[in-house]
């Protein structure tokens, strides 16, 4: 990369120039100044260099023979206009300063209007909010595949697309779904909410949070760009014969899942490192909300498990370019290897996919219930428990591969283990809604959701975790349904529970209740309407990712993608949803519309550039609702020297928890 | 589950009715019609059936998850519920609840019930692994658990190799010749030789509960013993390219005489193409030696591609 970086000036001078200029010649042109349209030039500016330095040095090396596609140049265009991408949003000129010795470019100040959203910001609340519709962008996309591929499945041997297309569908759907959208809770709402949640003006490392987001739409693109040059047969998996024997489409797949390592690891960095450090007085870590919690494990794990993918595919890069044979079983490679690294990042990351949700559903449990959380140390605990066993369990994937048979009853131990902190998550929304005073609005609706369809993909886990079962349920698509029962179901309604949540903290706007409720019921009826059967169609002996099935599983599959059109219809509700909130109705709300405790709703909306005037002291759980004479969550301080004394000599109330 | 009950109420009142009481006998009530339900009359119809020693295993443990799952599920769903209709707050109110923060009891009867569900499925599903040998999936190159050898009848050996995008089958203990089709003889034990010519696939003999991956260069053992007569779905259940979904075929469970019977025919119909194919052995490896490949003949590469893809054994550009 470091190439790459120096040989960028010669692209785009003019863009970076601008980023340097000083205060008092910035005004003249606001779309001089890098903008996410200098960084699609930087992009083409790049693509074409490293497209012709690729041609320059593999002339004439083919990956596939007679394909006429070199592969090294499409990597180097893919890699080098990356980097372009992000000179031209300006993201170089900061670290390019410090190499060279000179003054870096002062930070950006806030900007009025929607400019900032379109630029590379180191204002945490600007990324979280662009992260949120990146985000959002992704699913839609990624489920509008998944609607392509059901459609094809609506009949079990005539075809409305071909095998290529549909497993490059397949293909994008499930990358889309799994890698870009590991950051759908950690970015937008861990990246806007852990600063306002801990008391902190800012996060830890903005300029690698600002980095994180970028890398994600050249990911994005990257992946996309796959489809016109014919896709990838492998799946999001990319096992490898498969994965080295394809063609280019394949390159897709690699740069962009390393542009996304890349994105989830700088994130991970930083939200680690905010959590842990930038943490306001008071704010211990018995009193950290739970929500914090969930993503300083989910970081935690990224951190740990990312670099394993980033090795993988570094691998597999080289195998396709550089003709190694990491892979390759005729020249001491090992199929086996792709398989254990790719799962050794591949399972955590399902827990990736998991944690951040559990987060949000216990987060806010409390405030709907008005109650306190059930068993706080105990829930933590359980979310920390699934980080660590996240990293033992990943053979249960090659269950079937004939890979150290003997270890198999081990991994179901570990596999099955991992349920008791998992369940622990039931036992503290058992507990927090006993006796309560619930209150069902959206958020709260999405969270029982949650509880409804991670409870199935729970169970049904259990069954694929035992070896004699899974013998049958491997590779079929009951291990769909049960994986999207836990993501979709699991994690998808965790992420609209905290979009409905946290909207009138992102934009002063409460969503609709009334659509909202629409969105809800909709969206949870054809949700276990198109799944459910698809338990049944795994059972009954139907295989992942074909596009020919047996003629009796036709009434089960056409039930399933039917569902599947009206689930994409609930989600347009909830796009609607947005249009009617922010561009019809566009009513500001309550400043604390939920009357929640929680120390993000004690700041004034707008948010001001530093989240908070002075660095609050805080004094109490965010959780303690019912509790007598409770003292408030947090109190800012007087400047010292001005009042009546230091308040951080308060007694810092002793935690009166038993769990 | 009967051990977790929910918090005893720290700031009971009069008023308060015994929830607990209440939740738990409608959960056991449900439990004790559900669960026989599930076992006895959704079991038999679980997958994959029982035509084979494996596949009735494989049949029993999941009659076995369900039934436990049912009360799992029906408590979860019992709580919940009941929690929506009597713990509401009334509308347009904002009211506190008690501040219960924990309850030791009911925590740790959570944390020991589900360990201890979990430590018995874990020992359950152990024990089934090992009997019947391996439960039909595939176990690597040395197979740890085989199947008990009392029986006289040696078992049959059938290697079944995967490429883009079909099955073939060799009997090895019947000369080793190759062929398209699966036949085998019922009550007689089957040893699976998986493996693979260029990628990976999944050998999955549906209704006979066998599924080993086909890895290049691997022989993946698995066994299986039919008991059922019958015909039974092959699919591939890795993917392994485009055409993925079109790699499935059939194979039949027969008496021993037809078995016999369809071997000697396919024996003198595959006759010829013996001496084109590697020695019979559990690794299929065409450069072993012997056979076409080994027959001092240099192979045409345009006339007989490699087994894996050109591209990575002969890279440099044309």
């Amino acid at each position: 990369m470091a190439l790459d970086i120096t040989s960028s000036p010669a692209g785009d001078g003019g863009t970076l120039a601008t980023g340097g200029v000083p205060a008092a010649r910035r005004t003249r042109n606001d779309w001089l100044r890098p903008n996410v349209l200098w960084g699609l030039v930087g992009a083409v500016i790049g693509y074409a260099i490293g497209h012709w330095a690729g041609n320059a040095i593999a002339h004439n090396w083919q990956q596939v023979q007679g394909s006429d596609q070199n592969n090294v140049s499409l990597v180097l265009g893919y890699l080098v206009g990356s980097v372009g991408f992000l000179a031209g949003l300006g993201i170089v000129n900061y670290p390019l300063a410090k190499l060279v010795g000179r003054q870096p470019p002062a930070p950006e100040e806030a900007q009025p209007g929607l400019g900032k959203f379109f630029r590379y910001t180191l204002d945490h609340k600007v990324v979280g909010a662009q992260y949120l519709v990146a985000m959002i962008l992704y699913f839609m996309v990624g489920g509008l595949f998944a609607l392509l591929f059901r459609t094809e499945l609506l009949s079990p041997t005539s075809h409305v697309i071909t095998p290529d297309a549909y497993i490059e569908l397949v293909g994008m759907h499930g990358t889309m779904m799994m890698m870009m959208m590991t950051s759908a809770i950690i970015g937008p709402f861990g990246n806007y909410l852990v600063p306002l949640m801990i008391g902190s003006k800012r996060v830890a490392f903005p300029r690698l949070e600002a980095l994180s987001l970028w890398l994600t739409p050249a990911a994005f693109v990257v992946l996309l760009s796959g489809l016109l040059i014919g896709g990838f047969p492998t799946g999001w998996t990319g096992y490898a014969p498969l994965a080295v024997q394809a063609t280019q489409g394949m390159d897709s797949y690699l740069v962009s899942f390393g542009l996304m390592a890349l994105s989830l690891l700088f994130g991970a960095v930083n939200m680690a490192a905010t959590i842990i450090s930038h943490r306001a007085p008071g704010m211990t870590f018995g009193r950290l909300p739970i929500f914090v919690w969930a993503m300083l494990s989910t970081a935690s794990i990224m951190v740990l498990a990312v670099p394993v993918l980033f090795a993988g595919l570094y691998l597999m890069l080289m195998d396709r370019t550089w003709q190694t044979a990491f892979f390759t079983w005729q020249h001491g490679g090992s199929p086996y290897l792709w398989e254990n690294l790719f799962w050794f990042f591949g399972h955590p990351e399902v827990y990736l996919l998991a944690l951040p949700s559990f987060g949000i559903l216990a987060e806010l449990l409390p405030v709907f219930a008005r109650k306190p959380a059930f068993g706080y140390r105990t829930v933590v605990a359980g979310l920390i428990g699934v980080g660590v066993l996240s990293f033992f369990v990943w053979q249960h994937h090659l269950f079937m591969s004939g890979m150290n048979p003997d270890m198999r009853p081990v991994v179901m131990l570990t596999t099955e283990l991992i349920s008791v902190p998992t369940g622990i998550v039931y036992l503290g929304a058992i507990g927090t809604l006993w006796r309560a005073k619930i209150r069902i609005t959206v958020p709260m609706l999405f969270c029982l959701g949650l509880l409804f369809n991670f409870l199935l993909g729970g169970i049904t886990g259990v069954f694929i975790s035992d070896v004699p079962a899974d013998t049958t349920l491997h590779g079929s698509f009951f291990v769909l349904a049960h994986f999207h029962y836990t993501i979709m179901g699991g994690y998808m309604f965790g992420f609209f529970a905290g979009v409905y949540y946290w909207f009138p903290r992102f934009t002063g706007l409460q969503l609709s209740e009334k659509i909202g409720t629409w969105h809800f019921w909709t969206m949870i009826v054809f949700f276990n309407s198109t799944f459910l059967p698809l338990f049944a169609v795994g059972l009954l002996g139907q295989p992942r990712r074909v596009f020919e099935y047996q003629h009796r599983l036709q009434g089960l599959n056409d039930w399933a993608t039917i569902s599947a059109y009206l689930l994409g219809v609930s989600l347009l509700i909830f796009l609607w949803n947005i249009v009617w909130t922010t561009a019809i109705k566009n009513r500001p709300s309550s400043m604390n519309p939920w009357h929640s405790l929680g120390l993000e709703w004690t700041i004034p909306y707008p948010t001001p550039l530093e989240n908070f005037d002075r660095v609050p002291v805080v004094l109490s759980s965010p959780y303690d609702y019912g509790v007598p004479d409770r003292p408030p969550v947090a109190v800012v301080p007087e400047p010292v020297g001005v009042g009546c004394g230091p308040a951080l000599s308060d007694p810092v109330r002793e935690e009166d928890q038993h769990g | 589950m009967s051990g977790s009950t929910p918090p005893s109420p720290t700031h009971a009142t009069a008023a308060q009715p015994r929830h607990a009481l209440r939740i738990f006998l409608v959960w056991l009530v449900l439990s004790a019609i559900a669960t026989p339900l599930v076992y006895l009359v959704l079991g038999p119809h679980l997958p994959p059936g029982g035509m084979s020693d494996s596949a009735a295993s494989q049949q029993f443990d999941m009659k076995v998850l369900t039934a436990i799952a049912t009360p799992v599920v029906l408590f979860i769903w019992t709580y919940f519920g009941y929690a929506l209709i009597f713990f509401r707050s009334q509308r347009g109110v904002i009211e506190d609840g008690p501040p219960i923060r924990g309850n030791r009891v009911f925590q740790a009867g959570w944390l020991g019930i589900t360990t201890a569900l979990v430590l018995f499925l874990f020992g359950f599903g152990t024990y089934e692994l090992i009997h019947p040998a391996g439960a039909g999936a595939g176990e690597g190159p040395n197979p740890i658990w085989s199947p008990v050898s009392s029986s006289s009848t040696k078992p049959l050996e059938v290697q079944v190799i995967a490429q883009q995008w079909q099955f073939t089958y060799r009997y090895l203990n019947a000369g080793g010749f190759e062929t398209t089709q699966l036949y085998l003889p019922v009550d007689r034990p089957v040893v699976f030789h998986v493996t693979s010519l260029d990628v990976i696939h999944g050998f999955w003999a549906y209704q006979l509960g066998v599924k080993a991956d086909a890895n290049p260069g691997v022989d993946n053992v698995a066994f299986t013993t039919p008991t059922q007569l019958g015909r039974f779905e092959v699919r591939c259940s890795e993917l392994c390219g485009i055409w993925h979904g079109a790699m499935y075929n059939n194979g039949y469970v027969v008496s021993a005489g037809a078995f016999s019977q369809w071997l000697t025919k396919e024996q003198q119909r595959h006759a010829p193409d013996l001496p084109l194919l590697p020695p019979a052995a559990p690794y299929y490896n065409p450069g072993a030696g012997g056979g076409f490949y080994g027959s001092g003949q240099e192979p045409n590469a345009t006339a007989t591609p490699s087994p894996f893809p050109s591209s990575v054994t002969s890279p440099a550009g044309s």
